[in-house]
């Protein structure tokens, strides 16, 4: 029985007026590899969407708390680990391109850059949230629990709860896509992983552009609504 | 004899010797499908179980058997077993991991690997289940139950307060849910990858186009109350106040995030179950369908507009009238696609050569009780009626006629229909026919006097209630015994069939579509050895015999 995707002939179907038609099998099937990806990434979207829409919701009835709180965020910060990110979106896909290419070599160092620029975005990601911390705003704090002397208005209390989820599970996909990425090094060293057979990376780079898409949308919603606004 | 899928297997990793092992293992979606079903309907009887409980409590007003914090946990218990471990998974994870790809002429489906991870990552969500029925104390060593009290439903914010173990509930759907999700991420890109050449999307089996509506449900709504779940659960520990209006939060947003998902949910659950009576219905007439692209496309349409509907389980909430005016609307409209596919199934038996086997009758009872089901939804789809209505056992009736009625029915269906393709063996059918009759009387004695009693006020989640409710509540009381006894009678009748049916054949019913040309009965692990080329519509018969054959090597000789 073959059991390796390798050695499977796909099988052929012949109608009645003796025209052969290939089979497609599960086995090897590139085209059906990337649409689940797409799918599991539409999933992906509701999820955050979701999230994105109770923000919007609250911002609707919280205006000027949740510009107030926007303020408070680090935009410097902030806006370092956007273009990190931007940077890594480039590098994975000059990977993928490498790979492509037939310059395995080339791909892996572009891995290693990614990984690298992703651990970069954590380390930022976990000084503002230190930052954070230490002027009393992070989950579980009192100042962002209702009903004592140190509550902050309602309003700002909903934004920075959103803004720890929020970029919480955004920090969450970073740590997985690192880990993905050292599987993708795994796979390429023991072959598995060849500029012909390339849908893992292929599907690792669609990953991470969709980790960097998200932040695109969370760094202007949180960083950037308080732009501007008179610090109090 | 030829070996068949329940001799040999492939696994996720390793060659396992022990026959145990190769299950626990299995890649094989005809053996996933069967572990998915001995799984689900262990957790149906608990639920049978706790709703049985309830029923006595019910017998009489007043305290009987358990108190009503009891109660409240009994139901929740009840609900949440049946929607998120039994209901949710339901007919695509055993039928649609055991037939669908046999329908359209897969090996298996496009990712098996992920396949087996599912079925135990729902594992997971089963013990996370359990294990959030009871507390352990560890002063005295005891065992306290202590499920959610809840409902099925989580609502903020008393789900945010109570001290029952909501958040391993929560934690334990939103696992189910993942589960789902990948479900339907592998159905949607079988349905799309794997077809039999020459078979385009309307020569699929009905069955198919059930499963492929119900997938992107699954994809693109779960992940909305999966969310959901964890704001509630980040809400709890670190009272961002998302949900709990004491701390400036919205309750009616958890209700509108819970039921994008789960009203949906509803017809993800019953679209499979159409799909099996759309091929029930013309297998057993001898017929064509009538209308086929009506009712692929009607799939279509209901999962589509049931998106758009969530808000009628809102109509008290204190919406804006014209909200409610819009979703009115719109569950009315979602009507129109479930009435076509009701017409269809008629006009196919229509002139046809109707034979009362077992499926046929599970088939056709369900158009009674569905079509109770169905209309009284409508009813309540009214927001006047549904002031009144809502929270009622009018609503649980309701539920109970679409949900029992209609899903578990058809899922029963199903099960005696492609139960010899399974096993390659048949059951009693005079038992099977027998098995039907009682669960049929008893269902309706069991749910049609709480539409009565809801209408006159009895409310739902209620342990106690007035002297004038008695009589429903004793009725319904018999009608559950019976009922019970009835699923106890069936599901002997059928494991009988297993242990000793008789074997029947690649094709017993007589039936058109491409599961049922295997080349061996029970089928061998990696289904048709050819795959035939498909240039013929999946319902084809001619003076009540099927029109398209096969020969061995699975090219048409007719
Ligand atoms: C064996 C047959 C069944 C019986 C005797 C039964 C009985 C009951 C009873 C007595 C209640 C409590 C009503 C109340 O006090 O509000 C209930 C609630 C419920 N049942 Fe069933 N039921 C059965 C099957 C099912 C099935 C197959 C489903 C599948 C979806 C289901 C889903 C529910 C749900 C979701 C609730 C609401 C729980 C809540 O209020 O949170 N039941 N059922
Ligand atoms: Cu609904």
């Amino acid at each position: 029985m073959a059991h390796d995707s390798h050695e499977y002939i796909p099988e052929i179907a012949v109608d009645r007026n003796g025209n052969e038609h290939v089979v497609q099998g599960w086995q090897g099937d590139n085209y059906g590899g990337k649409l689940g990806f797409w799918l599991f990434m539409l999933t992906e979207v509701m999820m955050f969407g979701a999230m994105f829409m109770v923000l919007t919701y609250y911002f609707t009835l919280h205006h000027a708390d949740f510009i107030k709180a926007s303020s408070e965020l680090d935009r410097t910060l902030g806006g370092i680990n956007t273009v990190v990110l931007l940077i890594s979106a480039l590098t994975m896909g000059l990977g993928l391109l490498k790979m492509r290419s037939g310059d395995v070599k080339g791909a892996k160092l572009m891995i290693w850059a990614t990984m690298l620029l992703a651990v970069i975005f954590l380390g930022v990601k976990a000084l503002e949230w230190t930052n954070d911390y230490k002027e009393g705003i992070f989950l579980g704090l009192q100042g962002l629990q209702s009903g004592n002397e140190f509550s902050k208005p309602f309003g700002e209390i909903l934004f920075f709860g959103m803004y720890f989820t929020m970029t919480g599970l955004h920090g969450f996909h970073i740590i997985i896509g690192i880990g993905l990425m050292l599987w993708l090094l795994k796979r390429i060293n023991s072959g598995k992983v060849t500029p012909e057979h390339n849908i893992l990376h292929f599907n690792i780079a669609l990953y991470w552009d969709l980790v960097h898409l998200i932040w695109v949308f969370v760094f202007p919603y949180f960083y950037m609504t308080g732009a501007g606004a008179i610090h109090g | 004899m030829s070996k068949s899928y329940f001799d040999e297997t492939h696994c996720a990793f390793g060659h396992p010797k022990s026959t145990f092992m190769q299950w626990m293992l299995t890649v094989d979606h005809k053996r996933i499908g069967i572990m998915y079903a001995v799984v689900m309907f262990t957790f149906f009887f608990v639920a049978v179980a706790a709703a049985l409980t309830m029923r006595f409590e019910l017998f009489a007003p007043g305290q009987q058997f358990i108190d009503a914090h009891t109660f409240n946990q009994a139901f929740t218990l009840h609900g949440v077993i049946m929607v998120f471990l039994f209901i949710i998974p339901g007919i695509p994870a055993v039928f649609g991991n055991i037939v669908m790809p046999l329908m359209i002429g897969a090996k298996d489906v496009s990712f098996p690997r992920l396949n087996w991870f599912t079925f135990w990552l729902y594992i997971i969500g089963c013990i996370v289940a359990l294990s959030s029925l009871f507390n352990f104390n560890i002063a005295d060593g005891k065992l306290v139950f202590n499920f959610a009290d809840t409902g099925w439903t989580f609502y903020a914010p008393y789900s945010l307060n109570t001290d029952t173990n909501v958040v391993t509930a929560l934690v334990a759907a939103f696992i189910l849910g993942m589960a789902s999700i990948l479900t339907g991420l592998n159905f949607l890109v079988t349905i799309h990858r794997l077809r039999a050449p020459g078979m385009d999307f309307f020569k699929m089996p009905l069955f198919v186009w059930g499963i492929y509506a119900t997938a992107w449900i699954q994809l693109l709504a779960t992940p909305v109350v999966g969310i959901t779940l964890i704001l509630a659960l980040l809400e709890k520990y670190f009272g961002i106040g998302i949900f709990d209006p004491s701390k400036g939060g919205d309750p009616v947003l958890f209700q509108h995030l819970f039921w994008i998902y789960s009203h949906p949910a509803v017809y993800l659950m019953i679209l499979p179950a159409f799909g099996i009576m759309s091929e029930i219905i013309p297998a057993f007439s001898r017929r064509e369908i009538f209308g086929y692209h009506t009712i692929a496309l009607s799939s279509a349409s209901i999962a589509g507009v049931g998106y758009l509907v969530w808000g009628h389980h809102l109509f008290t909430s204190g919406m804006s009238d014209t909200a409610k005016t819009i979703f009115s609307f719109l569950t009315f409209f979602v009507a129109i696609p479930t009435g076509v596919k009701f017409y269809d199934w008629v006009a196919t038996m229509y002139k046809g050569k109707i034979v009362l086997a077992t499926p046929m009758l599970w088939a056709l009872g369900t158009m009674i009780t569905f079509a109770i089901g169905g209309l009284s939804g409508v009813t309540i789809a009214m927001i006047g009626a549904d002031i009144h209505l809502q929270d009622t056992y009018y609503t649980i009736a309701h539920f109970h006629y679409a949900m029992l009625g209609g899903v578990v029915f058809l899922f029963f269906a199903g099960i005696h229909y492609w139960f010899p393709l399974v096993f390659g063996k048949m059951y009693n059918e005079t038992r099977a026919k027998l098995a039907f009759y009682i669960l049929f009387i008893g269902f309706n004695l069991l749910w049609f006097p709480m539409f009565i009693a809801g209408y006159y006020g009895m409310p739902r989640r209620y342990f106690d209630y007035l002297p004038e409710f008695q009589i429903y509540h004793q009725i319904s009381f018999w009608g559950a015994i019976i009922f019970v006894s009835g699923l106890i009678f069936m599901f002997y009748t059928l494991i009988q069939g297993i242990r000793k049916g008789k074997p029947c054949g690649v094709n017993p019913w007589n039936a058109t579509t491409l599961e049922w040309h295997l080349p061996s009965s029970p089928p061998p692990l990696e289904n048709h050895t050819k795959v035939p080329y498909v240039d013929f519509r999946p319902y084809e018969y001619y003076h009540g015999q099927p029109v398209v054959k096969f020969d061995e090597n699975m090219k048409r000789i007719d």
